[in-house]
């Protein structure tokens, strides 16, 4: 029976399905919980907390991250991971602040987006056509992206006089920031895409199974590289906001953020494996990290403590995830 | 040794896998066990080899009665060792460290590969067990399924086992491997070691098998002396009910019928050379072959799965051109894999969705897929095929085995395919759910499907086939055709000890 030891039910559903049914709600709906327990218990706490301005400020400061990491979810569930992130991020406001003086602000900015698109097809080129480990592959391309980036600033900060150039970062539509509603479109398209398209279902399948994928006619390479695509552009996206924030383009700005937008997402609950996952789980996930951080903030706590803490959650999180596959085999 | 169940009892949150089981494994026997998929027999065995407690009943070991073992190391201690399907081997490490695993001689601390190497012939020496004629040094990777499996019976060996489980042992070998398989069993029978064996088989059980024991959903049937059972006893034991094993009557395509599919001089380096076949509409042609030989790599470059370095393929007398399974799909070709789980399901997705994988952009507008007509499709061929499952928004993962083929059985159905290729149809498949997928290629068949069948089961392939090719060593070594074909001669071609008599009784 081998494979069938765990499906001892001899009616029509199996045996994980019950038997896990407690654990696998912990990972289901665990984020959900620990999200709506440190909401609440934040909103007692401090009266600065449930505030539209502080809930606001949170959100500009996770829309950077954000956008990595809800693109990077895509690539999380088709099997990949993206470990270049934080230097295409970096690159990018370099490109865009070294050109903004002769190509205007809107060419420059596009110049950027598109270096951080090509960056990703390279990457994606690189793990599928050229056989290359993605976590491999994107290492190097990273650390040499970022090469890039110190060899075109000398090490030196880019500041942008022009003042056009700080508007994406600093405006504000409706009272929101610009980056926040840049944040909420990737969130709304990446989400719909995922759960409504032909292209999000090759996703899952593809990280789920990419032999039955290929079985079924789907052409695993191409899905994979476009999921790498789409998280080198939004890296540049989230890149150009940050930059224009400060009118600089540093190269050592970043250092990490593809780290922080992988834990944000595995917190959320999508699986390190693949073929499972959600871009809702990220936004959560990637809330739950900030309101961790606000909460240290607000209630006056000694951030020393604060990474301890935020390591603590993530490793819930993975074993959760462990546990509930073991029972689950 | 003699191991006694009293009692025993298992839940898995909500269903009972084992309930009240008592029975009696005598000392020096091979104690077959048997029952459907779900019938708790693989569940039994590792709770005797302490893989899983039990939550009620006691075990008695020679006499001594004791509670159950609390992990597979306080069995070992106690001379039980399971071979399970998912072997637990080493594989970038040699034979001799595997045989020897956690019980390395050791130096201070220290392993030596002289020492190693002696241990290990000792051990094969002492077990008087040369037929194994395993070498000490060779990378447990580069090894067959079958020999991996002799490892793991030395590694037994090695512990001093007295009592060895293997929970379906030959369900990855060859016909070959199966009988060098069962001498193996008997040769530790011989040598006072008992045998729990747990198999899907009930030819090999009887072959091998002192006493029988039949589970059917988590009870003890029966465990009754082999003398007198025969298949059909056992399997209506297992059902409860008499079935008929039979395969449904043939219905050959009519003379006139035109060719659907045919490849000529297809060529795929290693193990697919210079293979021409032809496949008329409504005709089942069966593949039949030892492990090795070569049919489903070919199966697999006709579809496009690896790809033909030569030959040419027609569909209904065009010419078309395979490089990929995507090509061959949309030509009307599809492969039912020949593994469920690593070839075929998307555990993590649901019913519904692994059975539009393969056609999705047709439910789909702008790269939009359309709901509603997906889940009228979905339903639709769910039913047909009568996939047992609670809802189509269940996840496939927990389907029954049978069920599971049945989802991408209407995966390759949602669409009527011109030619459906079938690998391995029933493997893994409960001997009460076999019946309805014979059922099902006839009547597609019957319908004008041109259907390709490979399977390792010899009396599959003659049961269900309308013309069997023999391949071995990648070529097409013999044809045979007609109602009754002989399983002798089609073996004495795969074996390659016949003359290669193409006989052809066709009409």
């Amino acid at each position: 029976m081998g494979d069938q030891a765990s499906t001892q039910d001899p009616s029509v559903v199996a045996t994980p399905a019950i038997r896990g049914r407690g654990v696998s709600a912990l990972r289901d709906y665990g984020i959900i919980i620990a999200f709506a327990i440190l909401f609440v218990v934040l909103a007692f706490a401090s009266p600065a907390f449930l505030t539209p301005r502080n809930l606001l400020n949170i959100l500009d400061q996770q829309s950077t991250i954000g956008v990595i990491a809800v693109t990077g979810t895509l690539v999380l569930i088709a099997g990949g991971l993206d470990l270049s992130t934080g230097a295409v991020f970096a690159l990018s406001g370099i490109v865009a602040a070294l050109t903004v003086d002769t190509l205007g602000v809107p060419v420059a900015m596009t110049l950027a987006v598109v270096c951080g698109l090509v960056l990703g097809t390279v990457n994606g080129l690189l793990s599928t056509v050229g056989r290359i480990n993605a976590i491999i592959a994107t290492l190097a391309a990273g650390i040499m992206i970022r090469g890039l980036a110190i060899a075109l600033t000398g090490g030196q900060l880019v500041r942008v006089a022009d003042t056009d150039f700080a508007t994406l970062g600093r405006g504000e539509m409706l009272g929101v920031k610009y980056s926040v509603w840049l944040f909420l479109a990737v969130v709304i398209l990446s989400g719909v895409m995922l759960r409504t398209t032909t292209f999000g279902r090759y996703i899952f399948a593809v990280g789920g199974n990419a032999e039955a994928a290929r079985l079924v006619g789907i052409r695993v390479h191409l899905i994979r590289a476009v999921t790498f695509a789409i998280s080198g552009t939004a890296a540049a996206l989230a890149g150009i906001i940050s930059a224009s924030r400060v009118a600089t383009g540093q190269a050592d700005t970043g250092i990490g953020l593809e780290i922080s937008a992988i834990a944000a997402i595995v917190i959320g609950g999508t699986s390190i494996l693949g073929g499972d996952g959600a871009i809702w789980r990220t936004v959560l996930g990637l809330m739950l990290l900030a309101l961790v951080r606000n909460g240290f903030n607000l209630l006056d706590i000694n951030p020393i403590y604060q990474q301890i803490f935020q390591g603590g959650i993530i490793l819930t999180a993975v074993a959760v995830d462990a546990w509930v596959r073991r029972e689950a085999t | 040794m003699q191991v006694e169940l009293v009692g025993i009892g298992k839940r898995f949150a909500g269903v009972q896998a084992l309930s009240d089981v008592s029975l009696t494994i005598r000392s020096g026997t091979v104690h077959g066990m048997v029952g459907e998929n779900g019938a708790g027999k693989s569940t039994l065995g590792k709770i005797i080899a302490g893989l899983i407690e039990p939550d009620a009943g006691v075990l008695s070991i020679d006499g001594m009665e004791r509670s159950s073992f609390r992990s597979p190391r306080e069995a070992l201690i106690n001379g039980i060792t399971m071979i399970t399907q998912e072997q637990a081997l080493e594989l970038r490490r040699t034979v001799a460290e595997n045989v020897l695993l956690g019980i390395e001689p050791s130096r201070g601390g220290f392993l030596t590969r002289s020492a190693l190497r002696r241990r290990f012939e000792s051990v094969i020496a002492e077990g008087a067990f040369e037929e194994l004629a395993l070498s000490a040094d060779v990378l447990v990777r580069s090894l067959r399924i079958s020999t991996r499996q002799k490892v793991e019976i030395a590694r037994a060996l090695a512990r001093n086992a007295r009592m060895v489980i293997m929970d379906e042992p030959t369900a990855a070998l060859g016909a070959g491997d199966v009988d060098q398989l069962l001498e193996n069993v008997k040769a530790l029978r011989a040598r006072g070691i008992t045998v729990v064996y747990i198999s899907h088989d009930l030819g090999e059980v009887l072959e091998v098998a002192d006493e029988i024991t039949v589970l059917r959903d988590g009870h003890m049937i029966q465990s009754i002396p082999t003398k007198g059972q025969r298949p059909d006893t056992l399997v209506s034991a297992m059902l409860g009910r008499p079935a008929s094993l039979a395969f449904p009557e043939k219905q050959p395509p009519p003379p006139d019928s035109p060719v659907e599919l045919e490849v000529v001089g297809l060529d795929r380096p290693p193990m697919v050379k210079q293979v021409s076949l032809q496949v008329r509409r409504g005709e089942i042609v069966g593949l039949a072959g030892l492990v090795g030989s070569g049919r489903t790599e070919l199966v697999r470059a006709i579809f496009g799965a690896d790809r033909a370095t030569s030959g040419s393929t027609t569909l209904g007398g065009a010419r078309i051109v395979i490089k990929s399974p995507r090509a061959a799909i949309r030509n009307g070709i599809v492969m039912l894999a020949e593994s469920r789980k690593e070839q075929g399901l998307f555990p993590t997705r649901s019913v519904k969705e692994n059975v539009t994988m393969a056609h999705l952009a047709e439910f789909a507008r702008a790269g939009l897929v359309m709901s509603r007509p997906e889940k009228k499709a979905a339903g639709a061929v769910a039913r047909d095929l009568d996939v047992k499952t609670p809802s189509i928004r269940t996840l496939v993962s927990e389907l029954s085995g049978g069920n599971q083929q049945r989802v991408l059985f209407a995966r390759w159905l949602l669409k009527t395919p011109r030619v459906l290729i079938v690998d391995e149809p029933t493997r893994g498949v409960d001997v009460g759910a076999k019946r309805a997928i014979y059922d099902l290629i006839v009547n597609l068949a019957a319908a004008g499907m041109a259907v390709l069948l490979v399977s390792s089961e010899l009396e599959e392939v003659l049961g269900l086939s309308h013309r069997v090719l023999v391949v071995r060593d990648g070529r097409i070594v013999g044809e045979f055709a007609g109602d009754a074909v002989e399983e002798a001669p089609v073996l004495a071609a795969a074996f390659g000890t016949g003359d290669n008599l193409v006989e052809n009784t066709d009409g």
